[in-house]
């Protein structure tokens, strides 16, 4: 059955049983208007509640009921019995309805025209007939006086008088009765049945009133699919909360209990502890499922304020939700239910856009908004996704750079992610005005907080134009976690598995073996630099002397000690914690600390082992924000900033070897695929290896000339592509990719290659492609206007720009060598003279001193002078003020760009993008020299 | 404990303490607030908590905080510190131990006794204290268990 019918049942039912009450009293006192205010709202709260669930037949017979009762109300009807049992039978036949909905999930077909008949003939101020329709009508609903005190019958057992009974129609009443009172006697517990009795014992009409509404249910209780109102009892929080406490020792007893046993061998109590085990196993679930309930519950306000939302911002809004039946521990569910509003009321007021805006973006005009809760792994998982305009890196990148959270260089070395995630930070809010619904100084950060203070995670990937998805896990339940127990400094700790994501042994000597940069722990963990954090010092634990185990080898933490890393994981950012000795994992009570306890932020409570001694329960969000200088959604920028100094040098690489073993890479950006081709597929044309790829033939060559391509097995090929042409670079295996820092230590003795630089660790040869370009398909750049056949420094090719000066030159101001590395031979492949500078201050100096380029090419994000500084310099001197300017930048934006114009830069080219680069240059020089030519 | 100081029902102008020893100097806290006396325990260090917590231990499954009771006053460390005793208070609905290094009888005591806190006391030991019993041959300094508990703000 529906939730929301079962609800209304179970609150109908209880509504018809006041009004039986009221009704009675009424009766006796008919000039109370208060209780006829009383009657009228009950009833009109039924005749509302049906509209709305839409059963209409219900809803019929209660509004005829409300009118008549609306009369009484207001005065203009008097209070005469024989309206009363009007209205009483107007409450049978509610009840009757109401029955077969119980019964059925759905209204009973029937005629209620007579009985609607006589209220409207009330309501309209006639006289009831008192004629015998009524009873022929509704052969099981008798006379109100009659049917009253039938609900005694059965229960006369209990002493209750049995009075002023009719015959006929009460006796069928009273056999129902007594049938429903003995399934009742089954179905309920016996306090529920004992209650009940001494509800009927006093003798106030308005108590057996009462009674009487409980009839209706009694005729189905011995149906298939029993009333909900008997199936559900009502139970204060307070007395599962105590359950779950004791349930909680018992789960601690127990725990005991077992570890005594498995020191004991052969021991009697093994069988009955291994029962008692297992019943308090199941009791632990049971009583944990009384506490839980579904998500649907937290989610119940959403509607509606997403409702209003869109009316008050002028947006149209369509909420979705998904999984709401998805269970978890009420404790769970009350704490995350204000982050949850928070976050969807967030979506609806900065993520979805203004109709208009949609329709600009060809997106439907109406936003839509996800909510998806679903298990996985003992957590729950919430997802909030929806079709915005995403977050705004820009906005959040300027926001971040005016709160002083992070520098800008800092900021251009992280990705867009990363730049999202600042606003988990506090005292960051992503609004940039204050609006009535969101940004009331109430940020993305307390959501954070709120969540990981459950021991949740929050993370989030957003797409800027298309939308965001915030992800939320939480665990089911917050009183009994599973835990990994450690020890550091002959303590131990308990580490809630939710966080931990691997252990990793680790040996003073070989490959795992932990490694110090400036005396800060690193360990290398599947091709990636894991930041770690030893517990000792975090725990300022080093040197205790009432540790025991605490003697010399503790003054060399580092070395000569096996020790293990616990893999943890807050949000997207890994860490490491360094520990001793690593034991089970074990079912903990979460208890909290002491309040004088509670400004230590890396404990998130204390427990109670298995062989009774307390240890603390580590928070590794905690631990992750006080062993990061900043706090623990950053800190993914805390390790890339570790590296700034070579930040907006890392780029992504392919790695792969080919003929020796040494490691060989090139930018991931120049490769458009790899495939592994057939090498059978092989075939020669004019003397080159070419294979059919994609409908075009594709030339193959080796690597290095010397090394052969072995034709009779697959190959693995770097494919590079540019329009219409494909080349091959065959190699031995991919390794792979990588971010990494280029820094060219050793320069190449062979064409292919720019030069060897240290790559994760191991000495890499950087493979220069324009080496390949050039020499192996001539055609490469031919459509590019710039072009001058390949042949390395030939000069006197015919060049549509060679009539001016010889080779262009060109002035390429670049921080990141890299970029200068493959700029340069691409540049002077292209035809031109490059001059590659590290910053803009030595560019103006070369230009001061009167060198003369034809353009000037410069990166937007440098130290120092960045390249719009460097514009506005280079035209406020007169000698350059006619250069042609490109700007650089590795992303551009319409803000960029518009500024980059203002600051007298001809055009603006993305870094990765060689094609509109060599075009931009050629063009922006063609309309230069025709320019001069033209003065 | 002695079964003398419960012989008589108690009245208004008295007061029952329990006596315990530290460095020497006897104090009393009242038995009103006592849960449990225990022995030794072990005690789990509570790592970056302020120097008067000793740390934590389970006393029939509940988690009670330890406090090192000499720290509190400033005393140097007893020298045979696996010895103190643990006596167990309720505060604010926490239980806390008070690691002191004996403990002596329960006295009932006139409160016509009762003495307020000399002005030339060592502050720390002002602060804690509810006044003082003038005791035949010593005197006894009345704890008060929640100044005594409440360090954080020092």
């Amino acid at each position: 059955m529906d939730d929301l019918i079962a609800e209304f049942l179970t609150e109908t039912n209880e509504g018809l049983e006041e009004l039986d009450m009221d009704l009675v009293n009424l009766e006796q006192n008919p000039n109370d208007t208060e209780l006829l205010g009383k009657i009228f709202r009950l009833m009109h709260t039924i005749k509302g509640t049906c509209g709305f669930l839409g059963l209409p037949r219900l809803e019929k017979v209660a509004h005829h009921a409300e009118n008549v009762l609306g009369r009484f109300r207001d005065g203009d009807l008097e209070v005469i019995p024989e309206y009363v049992t009007l209205i009483f039978e107007s409450l049978d036949r509610i009840k009757e309805i109401v029955a077969s909905i119980e019964e059925t999930g759905a209204e009973a077909s029937g005629d209620d025209t007579a009985l609607i008949a006589k209220l409207d003939a009330v309501y309209e101020g006639k006289t009831v007939a008192e004629d015998a329709p009524a009873p022929a009508e509704e052969p099981t609903q008798a006379e109100p006086e009659t049917v009253e005190p039938a609900p005694d019958e059965p229960k006369s057992a209990s002493g209750v008088e049995t009075s002023g009974l009719t015959e006929g129609t009460a006796g069928i009443v009273s056999l129902e009765e007594l049938e429903a009172a003995f399934q009742a006697a089954e179905v309920l517990p016996v306090e529920e049945i004992r209650k009940e009795l001494e509800e009927t014992q006093p003798d106030s009409p308005a108590i057996k009133g009462k009674e009487e509404a409980k009839t209706p249910d009694a005729p189905t209780a011995n149906k298939p699919g029993k009333p909900v109102s008997a199936q559900t009892l009502r139970v204060g929080v307070d007395v599962l909360e105590d359950l779950m406490t004791m349930v909680s020792e018992l789960v601690l007893t127990r725990n005991q209990l077992l570890q005594i046993l498995r020191a004991q061998n052969d021991s009697d109590f093994a069988t009955p502890l291994q029962r008692l085990n297992q019943i308090v196993s199941e009791l632990q679930e049971g009583v944990m499922k009384t506490r839980m309930q579904p998500i649907g519950n937290a989610w119940a306000k959403l509607p509606r304020i997403i409702r209003d939302l869109s009316i008050e911002l002028g947006k149209k809004i369509e909420l979705e939700m998904i999984g709401q039946d998805t269970e978890l521990d009420r404790q769970v569910l009350e704490l995350i239910k204000d982050p949850l509003t928070h976050m969807v009321r967030n979506s609806a007021d900065h993520g979805i856009e203004m109709p208009e805006d949609r329709q600009m973006a060809q997106k439907p005009e109406t936003g839509k908004i996800v909510l998806n809760a679903f298990h996985e792994g003992g957590h729950i998982i919430i997802e909030i996704t929806d079709d915005g305009r995403g977050l705004p890196v820009n906005k959040i990148k300027s926001k971040i750079i005016a709160n002083g959270l992070a520098t800008e260089e800092e900021l251009s070395g992280m990705t867009d992610q990363q730049i999202q995630k600042f606003i988990f930070k506090p005292g960051f809010s992503t609004a940039a005005e204050v609006t009535a619904v969101s940004g009331r100084g109430v940020g993305m950060d307390v959501v954070r907080t709120n969540i990981e203070k459950i021991g949740g995670t929050i993370d989030l990937v957003s797409t800027e134009g298309k939308g965001s998805v915030f992800t939320i896990k939480i665990p089911l339940t917050l009183a009994i976690v599973s835990a990994l127990i450690v020890e550091s400094v002959g303590e131990r700790f308990a580490i809630p598995q939710l966080t931990v994501r691997e252990l990793v042994m680790t040996s003073a000597h070989g490959e795992s073996q932990i490694e110090t940069i400036n005396g800060s722990p690193v360990f290398r963990l599947r091709d990636r630099l894991l930041p770690l954090v030893y517990l000792d010092k975090v725990l300022g634990m080093q040197g205790l002397t009432e540790a025991p185990s605490n003697d010399s080898d503790d003054s060399q933490p580092d070395q000569a000690r096996q020790q293990y890393i616990v893999v943890s994981q807050i949000g997207s950012y890994q860490f490491g914690i360094i520990v001793d000795r690593v034991f089970d994992t074990e079912e903990i009570v979460v208890k909290p600390v002491s309040k004088i306890l509670r400004d230590i932020e890396i404990f998130s409570g204390n427990t109670i082992l298995g062989d009774g001694s307390v240890v603390m329960i580590l928070d590794s969000a905690g631990i992750a924000r006080i062993s990061g200088e900043t706090d623990n959604t950053d800190t993914l920028a805390t390790t890339d900033s570790e590296q700034t100094s070579t930040l907006d040098k890392e780029i992504p690489l392919l790695l792969f070897t080919v003929g020796d073993n040494a490691p060989k890479a090139v930018p991931l950006s120049l490769v458009s695929r790899l495939e592994n081709i057939d090498g059978s597929a092989v075939e020669k044309a004019s003397g080159q290896m070419v294979v059919q790829y994609r409908d075009q033939l594709m030339s193959l060559v080796p690597f290095d000339p010397s090394y052969a391509i072995d034709t009779s097995k697959e190959l693995s090929v770097l494919v590079f592509s540019d329009k219409s042409r494909t080349l091959g670079i065959v190699v031995d295996k991919i390794l792979d990719i990588t971010e990494a820092a280029i820094n060219i230590q050793h320069e190449a003795n062979k064409p292919n290659l720019m030069g060897s630089a240290v790559i994760q660790g191991k000495t890499t040869d950087v493979v220069d492609v324009g080496y390949y370009l050039s020499n192996n398909n001539k055609n490469w750049f031919a459509d590019h206007p710039t072009d001058v056949p390949f042949g390395d420094d030939d000069t006197d090719a015919p060049s549509s720009q060679k009539t001016y000066n010889g080779r262009r030159k060109v002035l390429l101001v670049d921080d990141s060598p890299f970029f200068r590395n493959m700029l340069t031979p691409l540049l002077n492949i292209a035809g031109y003279d490059v001059t590659p500078l590290e910053s803009a201050e030595d560019a103006l100096e070369m230009c001061d001193h009167g060198h003369h380029f034809d353009i000037i090419i410069s990166d937007i994000e440098m130290p120092d002078m960045n390249g719009f500084e460097f514009a506005e310099k280079v035209r406020s001197n007169p000698s350059l003020q006619n250069t042609p300017m490109l700007a650089l930048s590795s992303h551009a934006t319409e803000q960029d760009i518009a500024r980059g114009k203002q600051v007298g830069f001809n055009d603006y080219v993305a870094k990765f993008d060689r094609d509109t680069l060599l075009n931009t240059i050629s063009q922006t020089l063609t309309s230069d020299q025709s320019m001069k030519e033209d003065i | 404990m002695t079964a003398d100081a419960t012989i008589s029902p108690i009245d208004d102008t008295q007061e029952e303490l329990l006596t315990v020893f530290i460095a020497g100097q006897q104090f009393g806290i009242s038995i009103l607030q006592i849960q449990d006396v225990l022995r030794t325990q072990r005690i789990t260090p509570v790592p970056l908590s302020s120097p008067e917590i000793e740390g934590a231990l389970n006393l029939r499954g509940r988690i009670v905080t330890a406090i090192d009771v000499r720290k509190r006053l400033r005393l140097p460390k007893n020298d045979n510190a696996h010895e103190r005793m643990n006596v167990v208070v309720e505060h604010d609905g926490e239980l806390f131990s008070l690691l002191i290094d004996k403990v002596g009888d329960v006295l009932r005591l006139d409160k016509a006794l009762f003495d307020k806190v000399p002005q030339t006391l060592d502050a720390v030991w002002r602060e804690v204290a509810l006044g003082i019993y003038r005791l035949d041959g010593n005197l006894l300094i009345v704890l008060d268990v929640s100044k005594l508990l409440n360090f954080d703000e020092e």
